[in-house]
């Protein structure tokens, strides 16, 4: 990208990279817990449910601190993940991803569980009466009809992704190259005598990035209505 | 034939129906709204479970409480066509029937071009599902529901959100159905028109009971069914057959019981069988062979009861060899007449309705080949 710096190409490139991975790990289970939370009466759904959408109310420092506790060197999950994987998660980009989709991950499901509620039981039932067994009925039938849903929590969590600031500064620190995204960047540029310019720059880009996300899910939802008949 | 026993406790309500319905036939389910009709078609179709019951169809068991069986919906193969249609919003015209005929289990004895032809849904095979109107959508519904093949058709209400010519678009293709597919159908309607028109067999239903059933002809005099249908509409229901068409008169004689009667029709073969109602306000009684009137329809009969119906009347049936016709009259004129049973009574009619064209009770299963040119 030849109107960018190195260093902004670089930052604008880890953001995406982690913001999809991000994305792409909460999808299946933002799917699940959506459906747990909506499909399935249980004793504890309200404490699962309070559970998700704490990272919403919680200040993001706070997530990164409890990652680190958790999925630090020493963390009761983070050793375990080094000795049998070999995985480490701090001050990595894999850590980076981690902390974005804690943060994201209520975004996706609350948009997920909006749609799977507006799914009409009556149609599984239909699905039911013509042989469709659980799985079949929801691989045919509900997964389409929450895919409104899907894709606004999939372009909301992504959008997020791309900004979350604190979570990963606190868990991850800012390490240019390796979790140094957009939002951090900035940050960075502002802390430096004479970086107004760098600064303005890169907000300019998240702007740009977030008009074209909003632009995208707009487009692509009007494509899900009308494939859907609504 | 299909035997049905459920109790069902929720709240205030609680169901408990127990009725065997001879396969194949339509059997109406008949009552007011919240008798618990939906209820029972739900039981059957697997989608409500009862506290207790028993369901056995054509001698498999598909519900037995006591025994712990409960066959779930996807496998008890019944073709459910539910009020509000139900298809799916995501899916074209076609999509909804291939769903349908992807999933069907066992011998395939309608095709999807049979389905498409019996149904004229040829030209909304590429339509989204909210481009129909509400007679198409029923129709799609009704050829998805077939397309599983199943061994019974369940339809909850079919054409209650429908207006009438909406419904009179639909009523024919469900005819067709019966007369040509062998396939047992119980049909859930609080409309008595609709139960004319189809029902071979009524189950009538009060507050979570059933409180009478039987053969159309036979129920049609049943006290209940009268007082769900209203005292305008009470009358025989008769099964007769064509005799020929007279050009000069432009009437259709059709032989019922011992009789014949001159309808206003056109266009039936002879030997068609077809579905007469005779409304109780429209026949006449005398007791002599009646003479110089204006009344083109006399059927000679015996008195075989006479009944209070509780409306000031009385009704009066007259059997007209193999079938039974009623009359109201006033109690003054049962008392002039001095009419009791076993009297030789005329019948005059001065109405007669055709409720159905062709209406022949499908052959016993014996090869279930349909063919909708038939």
């Amino acid at each position: 990208m030849m109107w960018l710096t190195a260093d902004e190409s670089e930052a604008l490139r880890l953001s995406l990279s982690i913001a999809t991975r991000s994305v792409a790990f909460n999808l299946p289970a933002a799917i699940l817990i959506a459906w747990v939370l909506t499909r399935v009466r249980f004793v504890g759904r309200t404490l699962l449910d309070a559970l998700v959408h704490l990272p919403l109310v919680l200040p993001p420092v706070v997530v990164g601190y409890v990652l680190l506790l958790l999925f630090g060197t020493h963390g009761f999950i983070g050793s375990w993940l080094q000795k049998v994987f070999g995985l480490e998660l701090i001050f990595t980009r894999n850590g980076a991803a981690l902390a974005t989709a804690v943060m994201s991950f209520p975004l996706m499901v609350r948009a997920m569980r909006i749609s799977l509620e507006n799914v009409d039981r009556g149609l599984e039932d239909a699905a039911r009466t013509l042989g469709a067994r659980a799985a079949d009925r929801f691989a045919t039938i509900t997964l389409p009809l929450m895919l409104p849903g899907i894709v606004a929590g999939v372009i909301t969590a992504f959008s997020a992704a791309l900004g979350e600031f604190g979570a990963v500064i606190t868990f991850v620190s800012n390490i240019p190259g390796e979790t140094r995204t957009l939002p951090l960047a900035l940050y960075t540029a502002l802390q430096s005598p004479g970086g107004e310019h760098a600064a303005a720059r890169l907000a300019g880009l998240s702007l740009g990035l977030g008009l074209g996300g909003l632009l995208l899910s707009e487009w692509f939802s009007r494509r899900v209505r009308r494939m859907l008949g609504r | 034939m299909l035997s049905v026993a459920a109790v069902r406790k929720r709240g205030a309500f609680t169901l408990d129906v127990r009725f065997d319905l001879p396969t194949p036939g339509v059997a109406a389910l008949f009552g007011r709204s919240g008798s618990g009709k939906s209820t029972v078609v739900n039981t059957i179709a697997g989608l409500l479970k009862p506290d207790a019951g028993r369901i056995v169809h054509d001698g498999s068991v598909l519900l037995d409480t006591q025994r712990q069986i409960d066959v779930p919906p996807e496998c008890r193969r019944m073709g459910y066509v539910f009020q509000d249609a139900r298809l799916f919003p995501h899916l074209s015209v076609a999509g909804n029937l291939r769903y349908a005929e992807r999933r069907a289990a066992g011998s395939a004895y309608v095709s999807l071009d049979a389905v498409t032809g019996l149904l004229d849904l040829g030209s909304l095979m590429d339509r989204r599902t909210h481009q129909l109107s509400g007679g198409e959508r029923q129709r799609v519904a009704i050829g998805r529901a077939l397309l599983t093949q199943p061994q019974l058709l369940l339809l909850d209400e079919p054409l209650a959100g429908l207006d009438g010519a909406r419904r009179e678009e639909v009523l024919p293709y469900l005819e067709t159905l019966r007369d040509h597919l062998s396939i047992p159908m119980v049909y859930v309607t609080h409309d008595f028109d609709e139960v004319l028109r189809l029902a071979t067999h009524i189950v009538l239903m009060e507050s979570g009971v059933v409180v009478a059933q039987g053969e159309a002809a036979k129920m049609s005099l049943d006290p209940h069914l009268r007082s769900l249908s209203g005292p305008d509409q009470v009358g025989a229901i008769i099964e007769g057959v064509v005799l020929g068409f007279d050009s000069a008169s432009g009437l259709t004689k059709v032989r019922v019981g011992h009789g014949d009667l001159h309808v206003q029709a056109k266009d039936l073969a002879v030997g068609t069988a077809l579905r007469v109602q005779l409304l109780a306000r429209d026949v006449i009684i005398s007791t002599q062979i009646p003479r110089h009137l204006s009344v083109r329809n006399c059927l000679a009969g015996l008195v075989t009861g006479i009944q209070d119906d509780d409306l000031g009347s009385d009704l009066v049936t007259i059997d007209i060899g193999g079938a039974e016709i009623v009359a109201r009259i006033t109690k003054a004129a049962t008392r002039e007449l001095s009419l009791t049973a076993q009297m030789n009574a005329w019948a005059l009619v001065k109405s007669v309705s055709l409720r159905g064209h062709s209406f022949t009770l499908p052959a016993p299963a014996t090869t279930s080949a349909a063919s909708p040119d038939a």
